[in-house]
Order: C-alpha cells, then sequence, then structure tokens
C-alpha cells in the first residue's frame, strides 16, 4: 500500500509502453457503436464517433508521459546550466538571467505556456517548444540559488586552488551537491507538465484531432456529460491518478533528502 | 526599501511588455496572412498590415505599441473590428467577480481546515483535511468542472449547466476555481501551525492561564498568517490563469472566455491584451502581497 505512487505510475508507463502490442485501435471511427455504454467489447464504452474509449485513454497516457518525458529533459538540462553559470559567475550575466525569470514569472500559471502555444499554432511540436519555453524558469532559480551559496564552501575553494577547470568544478564539486533539489523539483514539474499539456489540449491547442489526448478526451467527453458520464469520469481518474502519484512520489522524496522548497 | 520595491516592478514590467509585443511575431510566417485567411485579397493584407504598423521596423512598432498602451489603446480587434479596450471593459467585471469569490471561497475554507488539521495533528481530522488537500491539488479546473457539472448540475438540478443567466450560475465556477488554492491554504496553514503551536510564547501564553482559543486565535494564529499571506498572493496568479479554462468550461462570459475565443478566431491583438492585462494585474497584486507583509510583519520594515 505504500507503494501506490510507484505502482500507478509504473501502471502507466507500462500501459503506454505496451499499447502498440495490446492491438487497439484508438483512432479506428466506428459509426455503428456510437456513445455506448461500458461493455464487454468496450470496457469504457465508445465516444461521439464510435472509437473505444479505453484504446484512447491509454494512447493518450502515452501522449501525456512522452510530452512530460521531453519537456522534462530538455527544460531541466537547460535551465539548470542557465543557473550553474549564472550562480557561479554572478556578474551580468546572473543579473541578465534573473531579470529574464522575473519576466517569464510575471506570467501567472500556464498563461505563458497558453500564449505561445497559440501563436505558433496547434500541434504537438508547438505544443512541446510551448511547454520547454516556460519551464525552464524553476530549474534555473533553484541552481542559480546554490551556485551562488555553494561557490563559496571549502571544496569548491579547494578544487579552485588545486586548479581544477571551471566545468570540472561545476559538474564534480557543485551540481552534485543540489542534485537531491534538482530531482524533487524535477517530479513535482512531471506533474504540473502532465496538467499544462492536457489543459492546453482541452482548448483545443496541442495534439490535434484524430490522435487521442487525455485534455481534448475531456472537452469531447463534457459534451456528452449527460448521455455518456463514464466518460469525462474515466479520463478524469486517468489523470488525478497519474497526478497524485508524482505528486506524491514527489513529497516522499523531499522527505527523504530533507530537501526545503 | 518601499520605494526600492516599487521602482523594482519597472524592469518587470517593461519585460512583460517586450514579451507580449514580441508574441505576435512569433506567429510563423506571415501573421497578417494567418490573421485573414487564404481568400483575402492583397489590397486587405497590406491594409492591416499598414494598420498593425507591420511594415515599420521592429523598434519602432514596440515604441508605438508603448505609445498607444499608455493611451490605454489597446487597438482594434481583427475580427469585429471593436475597440479591444471596450471589450476588455465589457468582460473584466465578470472575471473580477469570479476571481474574487473564489478566493473569498479558498481562504473561508483553506484557513478553518488547516487550523483544525493542526490542532487534530495525525488524528482523523487532520488525514482527512490533508488527503482531501491533495485530492483537490491533483484535480485541474477542466476536470473537476465537469464533475461538478455533472453531479450538481446534472444530476441534483440545484444549480445550471452554464453560461451566467442565473445568480446561480456563479457557484460552480467559483468553487472549481477556489479548488486549487483551498488545498494549497490548507496545507500551508498547517504546516505553519504546527511550527507556531511549538514556540515558546505559546507555551507561556498557555502557562499564564489564558483560554484556549485566545492562545490559538489570538496569538498563534496571527503569527502563523504571516508565510500564509505571501503563498495567498503568489497563487492568486494560478487563479487567475486558471480563470481561461474554467470560464470556458461553464460559459461564463469574462476575461479567460476572451481570451479563449481570441486564439479560436486568431484574433491576435485581442490575445495579446488578455494576456498583458492577466500579467499586469499579477505583478500587482505580488507587490501588494509584499506591502501587506511588510505591515503585518514588524520585522520587515520598506522604510529605512
Amino acid at each position: 500500500m505504500k507503494k501506490w505512487p510507484q505502482v500507478v505510475l509504473l501502471f502507466w508507463c507500462a500501459m503506454a509502453v505496451i499499447a502498440p502490442w495490446l492491438g487497439f485501435q484508438p483512432d479506428a471511427i466506428d459509426l455503428a457503436h456510437i456513445l455506448n455504454a461500458p461493455s464487454l467489447t468496450f470496457l469504457l464504452g465508445t465516444d461521439d464517433l464510435g472509437r473505444d474509449i479505453l484504446a484512447r485513454l491509454i494512447a493518450g497516457a502515452g501522449v501525456s508521459l512522452t510530452v512530460a518525458g521531453v519537456v522534462t529533459l530538455v527544460t531541466f538540462t537547460a535551465g539548470t546550466t542557465l543557473g550553474l553559470v549564472a550562480g557561479y559567475y554572478g556578474g551580468w550575466v546572473d543579473r541578465v538571467l534573473m531579470h529574464v525569470t522575473d519576466v517569464f514569472l510575471a506570467f501567472p500559471g500556464i498563461l505563458l505556456a497558453i500564449a505561445f502555444a497559440a501563436v505558433l499554432g496547434a500541434g504537438v511540436d508547438n505544443l512541446v517548444l510551448a511547454l520547454c519555453l516556460t519551464s525552464w524558469v524553476g530549474y534555473a532559480r533553484l541552481t542559480r540559488a546554490q551556485a551562488l551559496s555553494l561557490r563559496g564552501r571549502q571544496h569548491v575553494q579547494a578544487a579552485q586552488t588545486l586548479g581544477a577547470s571551471t566545468p570540472r568544478i561545476l559538474l564534480r564539486h557543485v551540481l552534485p551537491m543540489l542534485a537531491p533539489a534538482l530531482l524533487v523539483e524535477a517530479t513535482f514539474s512531471i506533474a504540473s507538465l502532465i496538467i499544462a499539456e492536457a489543459s492546453l489540449s482541452f482548448l483545443g491547442l496541442g495534439i490535434q484531432p484524430p490522435h487521442a489526448s487525455w485534455g481534448a478526451m475531456l472537452r469531447d467527453g463534457v459534451r456528452y456529460l449527460l448521455v455518456t458520464p463514464h466518460y469525462v469520469l474515466a479520463v478524469g481518474v486517468s489523470l488525478m491518478s497519474l497526478v497524485l502519484a508524482v505528486n506524491v512520489l514527489g513529497d516522499t522524496l523531499r522527505d527523504n533528502f530533507d530537501v526545503k522548497r | 526599501m518601499l520605494l526600492k520595491r516599487l521602482f523594482g516592478i519597472i524592469p518587470v514590467v517593461f519585460g512583460v511588455l517586450l514579451l507580449t509585443f514580441l508574441l505576435s511575431h512569433l506567429i510563423p510566417g506571415d501573421p497578417v496572412e494567418v490573421m485573414l485567411g487564404e481568400s483575402a485579397t492583397a489590397a486587405d493584407r497590406s491594409a492591416l498590415r499598414a494598420e498593425l504598423g507591420l511594415d515599420q521596423p521592429l523598434p519602432i512598432q514596440f515604441v508605438r505599441y508603448l505609445g498607444k498602451l499608455a493611451q490605454g489603446d489597446f487597438g482594434a480587434s481583427i475580427h469585429s473590428h471593436e475597440a479591444i479596450s471596450h471589450l476588455l471593459a465589457q468582460r473584466i467585471p465578470a472575471t473580477a467577480q469570479l476571481a474574487l469569490l473564489s478566493l473569498a471561497i479558498a481562504i473561508m475554507v483553506g484557513l478553518p481546515l488547516g487550523i483544525i488539521a493542526a490542532l487534530r495533528y495525525r488524528r482523523w481530522p487532520d488525514s482527512l483535511a490533508t488527503v482531501s488537500a491533495l485530492a483537490f491539488a491533483a484535480m485541474p479546473n477542466f476536470w473537476l468542472g465537469p464533475l461538478l457539472m455533472l453531479v450538481f448540475a446534472l444530476w441534483l438540478g440545484w444549480v445550471p449547466v452554464s453560461g451566467m443567466e442565473s445568480r446561480l450560475s456563479i457557484v460552480l465556477p467559483a468553487l472549481t476555481l477556489a479548488s486549487g488554492l483551498a488545498a494549497i491554504l490548507t496545507r500551508m496553514t498547517r504546516a505553519s501551525m504546527l511550527e507556531v503551536l511549538n514556540e515558546d510564547f505559546v507555551r507561556t501564553a498557555r502557562a499564564k492561564g489564558l483560554p484556549e482559543r485566545t492562545v490559538i486565535l489570538r496569538h498563534a494564529l496571527k503569527a502563523a498568517l504571516l508565510p500564509v499571506v505571501t503563498v495567498v498572493g503568489l497563487q492568486l496568479g494560478s487563479l487567475l490563469a486558471g480563470t481561461v479554462i474554467t470560464e470556458t468550461v461553464f460559459g461564463w462570459e469574462g476575461l479567460g472566455r476572451l481570451l479563449v475565443e481570441s486564439i479560436e478566431k486568431r484574433d491576435y491583438p485581442v490575445l495579446q491584451a488578455c494576456v498583458l492585462v492577466i500579467a499586469l494585474t499579477y505583478v500587482v497584486v505580488n507587490l501588494l502581497t509584499d506591502l501587506v507583509y511588510a505591515r503585518l510583519d514588524p520585522r520587515v520594515r520598506f522604510s529605512s
């Protein structure tokens, strides 16, 4: 019971990975079976175009996890590098970075991602780009603050005296010290990226039809809320289970590493 | 310090203006073509290009943009040719109403829950509050909204499904919008109260025989609320951004709905204006939060 977040996360990852071998056709339209209730053939029923909701739910999980994974990888690398350099060197590089992050943080929540996605145009590439453009800020601020305080530490000064190169100091003596905090940050960031992807898709900005995504499915489901309430419920519960699992995992990591937010 | 904080927002505001201005230049290809569609004639295109000032170099465009904004001129909608300032004036009251009601709900739910959870630490009221806060934090507005709609509008029929005709129409969008902030407030108040309850001054208050009520409400709560104020200010931003989704779910004709409509119609000047208004509101809210914090906490004084 205590390991349920790991189990839920693994479940969705596994479903996303084995989806191609399950023989589902998430995009196959079947007008003879529109808005069916759950049955043995369609475990979660069908949507307004007769598509299998379970198949689309699994396809959507894949999209959600892939987008969150790719964006996390890119922004983690970019944000951490920027923060390390700015915090370690200080000076004008640091001031410029701080001003830029201040501006990005002035746009609350998902607003800037919506704006970027809207002008870039719909589609999964632009969705990833919009999320990358807005999600690096947290890593940069965190790394910068830590690097700033670490550069005066004795072990860093010792490395400097011994003539270690700056990249080596940053990678071997500074980065490892803040790995726990970054890992916790990344975990929470994955949860908010899953929500962000679904939000943008809900607004019609993310993954385009006929392909499935949780946000777009929720939007479709709301239209048939009275006829097929299980549609919205299935997608919502799936989304919530994944986000909850990742968040609880983040809490556990934070407590284990004793990281302060 | 107060002046420093006030002047500190100038570069941020400038950056926000620059970034919103640059948004329309991120449109891939020719923005005019994207806005007008393929059926437009060459004359239409050059007319719009001149109207938007796109034939000028970027810095000049930006200065003109700032100059117009300073006069309260946000330009005109490409779709309806209405003045954007007029559109904003129509929509902002609805959003303000929704956001303020949500804020009030979040505070009225989050604070008491957090206090009760801290006082009943590790007993069932604490577990209940903690678990529900976690669950609601994991429920984005576009999932909680339809859920509330299903239960309270479609099944129970207590409130309208959507729109804003009835006085009860605001209930579901306000509850939806409040949920996230209420969850965070519960967690923050609980953590803050737990910390304060172990402090010496609380023990002193109890030792001198004050009633428990006074100890909690007058001594502990006052100190515990300080960090909570900052969180409310910061999270008001998420609430503002949340109006975009919530208003879309419930057909609430506010600023957020206007923003989504502008995306659907590719009405980029309107989109820019909405984003700008929300971001600037957030900057001001954060400034106000800092000022309130400084007034509440004697340790922070902006005057030198």
